[in-house]
């Protein structure tokens, strides 16, 4: 340890010549060692261990159950479409190598292109490099659907990057949610990338895949020689869909959603299958348990706060209240509890709506933002029928008016103040 | 009739070396020192009244400050003028006294304060050297002379980490003490707060006072501040000036009118980790820490700090005490690499968060030993609501902090910049996951504020 310390030492003055590489060297070398820096006054002489790679981090880990439950669904949709293992427990290793697989070059991309804008700008501005995009490079390939091009995906992270987070001066002073940021650009730029029926399952192998021969073990497995003509989507088994609860939802209303059957004739979206995630959709928003182990960890840790959690709970239910006891069509007559476990409620809830950057800071507008973000999601998702998921929108709208509501907050704490004088 | 106050948000820093409440044996310090850089407010080269080797006693003018020559700083013990120390530009930052063995009291012209007018008695506390004990709201600068506080509030206990114990310290002081009160009570333009700690029993020399309302405040860090508690009695507005005096302070100014002697002797504490023997010391205002330190330490690559690891002032191991803090503090200098510290803390330390196994599993008793470790680095605000918790006031200490960073001053005022001090916000700046200067910003703010007049 004292070696590798001495080594670093030793090569700092060859980077600091040059700008980027010198940023470079400060976040590997942070990484490795907590600097030694003390408190030098006028202030406090000891500090909270706490500190903001703690936290990024712990975010970062509270998501794995997600990631890795993510990598099973996405290689267990996969076969499933293609009437392959369709038992849960059947060729676990093979689902979950073809789900990391898939996943790998999404995560790596999404790190190279976001990490590299944000080394730039920190060696630009002489900053170190601060944590905030480790967990946006996190969040980013969970809520994308698996098979998304990568070129798209950096398109789109660097238009969040820059635009949504640089402009406005980096970590900490965005308006808007950046993973969110770069899923709405991917919604509006291409929008057939990321909604419709097909999106949601991969169906192709990369060349991941073929490198260690997965497609070659499926063409074995269905007795075919080569790769179908029109790619492996049109060799999907008869039976099997890919459109999404809430695809489905906003078509046909509930009936579609209830009656919609995997080959095998049981029913595809059984409580329990959209409980525990085992559904086409975003890679990591489908698993209801793991979500809840993230949650869990974002409570016990207080990293999260459960004020917008709960509030945003709150106004999901109410609105799902009311629209039961107006009951205008089959998807307003949809059990309120329903809405919690179909699409990305639970997802948005403890991972999107929480980031402490474009929520409301006071304690009572985190209330107001979490309430209002339940309300407006849930009117987006079942009244509008341009868009059947409305929590991204629900947020990112959410977020332009949090300044609002601490506005009004501040507002009137200053007006008490000048009351009671 | 006095009020009780509950408070829930803070957070008490658990440190090792917790002064016990004993009295150290046969500790005299050497020198003691009167610091102009304490005094906020005057300009840093204060008129010299003595010279370098002059005899001075207990209660003699050290030096005034230009701008307000009636208002005498004087000398805490007798002896000689042994150094006067200069800093950047000349400023004077230390003036050193070599003390008698037996301490000499210049006399003091006795006055009968129930018979004299405000106006006598203020020339009377200016000139004998009473004057700079009283602090002034907003701002935390030595008392207007020309003003009348609407209110006059005394802290009667200390939660800061390692604190010294006043209730241990007033014991035999009773009558120094109602003499102090019924000064203040003279001076103020209206009440006379004192608040006691509501989770302890108190001594009747707190209790049995009269001329003054006693509150109960209870409560974690910083519910001793008086900050904290000016706020929750009778809050300073838009252009009200409140004063505030420290507790051994008001006896010093009792044993003045009582006894007519400009006698400080008061309690001191020592704690920290590293310290051996962690108690309280009798002594005056400003003495040396030497004696106190000097092979009392299990280790000395320390700091030493004038006052609270959270708000004090380094020092160095010969420094003199300030003349507004009761206790020294030592603690490690945590100048180490710690090898993916970040994630893997390789010793407990203190955190209000719970984001460490020790802050969940740890109890409430845990005791840490701490250092001067940043524990991370400088970053932009990104987690909100943490200084929130540990503010007990109505009060949005986040917002204040911003609005001082980029220099809009109405909303500074209309978010109450003028009921902190550094101290009340203190704790904003331990809990900081990005490590902010929330001291030093709320000191620029006042700085600005007091510049627009």
């Amino acid at each position: 340890m004292q070696a590798l310390r001495n080594f670093l030492d030793s090569i700092e003055p060859a980077f600091k010549k040059n700008k980027f590489l010198h940023t470079v060297y400060d976040g590997f070398d942070t990484f490795l060692f907590a600097p030694k820096e003390t408190t030098q006054g006028p202030g406090v002489h000891i500090r909270d261990g706490i500190d903001l790679k703690r936290t990024m981090v712990l975010v970062v880990l509270a998501l794995q159950a997600c990631l890795l439950f993510g990598m099973w669904n996405v290689g267990h949709q996969h076969y499933t479409a293609l009437g392959l293992y369709p038992g849960l427990g059947e060729a676990l290793f093979t689902k979950f190598s073809y789900g990391l697989l898939q996943m790998l070059p999404i995560i790596i991309v999404t790190h190279l292109v976001g990490l590299g804008i944000e080394f730039f700008f920190a060696a630009q501005k002489g900053h170190p490099i601060e944590e905030g995009f480790l967990v946006s490079a996190m969040l980013i390939p969970l809520i994308m659907p698996p098979d998304i091009p990568l070129w798209i995906l950096s398109l789109a992270i660097a238009f969040a990057v820059i635009i949504a987070k640089e402009a406005f001066g980096g970590t900490g002073m965005n308006i808007l949610n950046i993973a969110l940021t770069a899923r709405v650009f991917i919604f509006f730029a291409y929008p057939t990338e990321i909604s419709g029926d097909t999106c949601w399952v991969a169906y192709d192998y990369n060349f991941l895949h073929k490198l260690f021969g997965m497609e070659g073990g499926t063409l074995q497995a269905l007795g075919m020689a080569a790769v179908p003509e029109g790619g492996w989507i049109s060799r999907v088994v008869d039976g099997f869909s890919g459109a999404t609860p809430l695809g489905l939802a906003a078509k046909g209303g509930w009936d579609a959603v209830a009656n919609a059957t995997l080959p095998n004739g049981t029913a595809q979206y059984s409580l329990s299958n959209m409980f525990f995630g085992i559904i086409p959709g975003s890679i990591g928003e489908t698993s209801k348990p793991a979500i809840l182990i993230g949650l869990g960890m974002l409570i016990m840790s207080g990293i999260a706060s459960w004020r917008i959690m709960l509030s945003m709970l709150a106004g999901a239910v109410v609105t799902g209240l009311l629209f039961n006891v107006i009951g205008g069509n089959a998807f307003m007559a949809v059990p309120f509890y329903y809405h919690l476990i179909i699409g990305s409620f639970l997802f948005a809830m403890v991972y999107m709506a929480t980031d402490p950057v474009t929520a409301a800071q006071t304690q009572t507008g985190k209330l107001i933002y979490g309430f209002m973000i339940g309300v407006i999601g849930m009117i987006v998702r079942v009244l509008n029928p341009a868009y059947p998921e409305g929590w991204m929108l629900a947020i990112l709208f959410l977020n332009v008016f949090a300044p609002t509501i601490d506005y009004f907050i501040y507002q009137r704490n200053i007006q008490r103040r000048l009351k009671r004088a | 009739m006095g009020k009780t106050i509950k408070l829930k948000k803070g957070f008490n820093i658990n440190i090792m070396g917790k002064p016990q409440k004993t009295l150290a044996n046969d500790f005299t310090a050497r020198t003691f020192a009167i610091k102009p850089t304490d005094f906020k407010g005057i300009a840093p080269i204060p008129k010299m009244l003595v010279q370098v080797g002059e005899e001075v006693k207990a209660g003699t003018p050290l030096f005034f400050d230009k701008k307000n020559p009636d208002i005498k700083y004087v000398a805490p013990v007798s002896g000689e003028i042994a150094e006067i120390k200069r800093g950047e530009k000349r400023a004077i930052i230390e003036v050193i006294i070599l003390a008698d063995n037996n301490i000499q009291f210049r006399p003091i012209e006795k006055v009968a304060i129930n018979q004299i007018g405000r106006e006598e008695l203020v020339q009377h506390m200016m000139s004998n050297g009473c004057w700079p004990f009283l602090t002034q709201r907003p701002y935390g600068i030595i008392a207007d002379p020309q003003e009348v506080p609407k209110a006059i509030f005394i802290s009667g206990f200390d939660t800061s980490p390692l604190a010294p114990d006043y209730n241990f310290a007033v014991v035999g002081q009773k009558e120094y003490l109602q003499t102090g009160i019924d000064v203040l009570s003279i001076l103020s333009g209206g009440k006379v707060h004192l608040s006691l700690n509501g989770n302890t029993q108190n001594p009747s020399e707190l209790t049995s006072l009269s001329k003054v309302d006693i509150h109960s405040v209870s409560g974690p860090h910083p519910a001793g501040n008086v900050g904290v508690q000016i706020h929750h009695i009778d809050p300073i507005n838009k252009g009200d000036i409140v004063w505030t005096i420290r507790l051994q302070d008001v006896i010093a100014l009792g044993r003045v009118y009582k006894d007519g002697q400009y006698n400080t002797e008061r309690f001191i504490s020592l704690g920290g980790p590293p310290v051996k023997n962690a108690q309280h010391f009798k002594t005056y205002i400003g003495a040396s820490i030497e004696n106190m330190v000097k092979n009392n330490l299990k280790d000395d690559h320390v700091r030493y700090i004038d006052g609270s690891v959270l708000s004090g002032t380094k020092m160095e191991p010969t420094g003199h005490l300030g003349f507004y803090e009761n206790q020294i503090s030592v603690i490690e200098e945590g100048d180490k690499h710690e090898m993916f510290g970040w994630i893997w803390s390789s010793y407990p330390r203190p955190s209000a968060s719970k984001a460490f196994f020790s802050s969940l599993f740890g109890g409430k008793n845990q005791e840490f030993n701490v250092n001067t470790n940043t524990h991370g680095e400088k970053r932009a605000l990104v987690v909100t609501g943490q200084y929130e918790k540990v503010v007990p006031m109505d009060l949005h200490p986040m917002q204040l902090i911003k609005s001082i960073m980029f220099g809009d001053l109405d909303q500074m005022e209309g978010l109450g910049i003028y009921e902190v001090l550094e101290e009340d916000l203190a704790l904003c700046e331990f809990v900081c996951t990005s490590k902010n200067p929330v001291q030093k910003v709320l000191r620029d703010g006042l700085d600005m504020m007091r510049e627009q007049g």
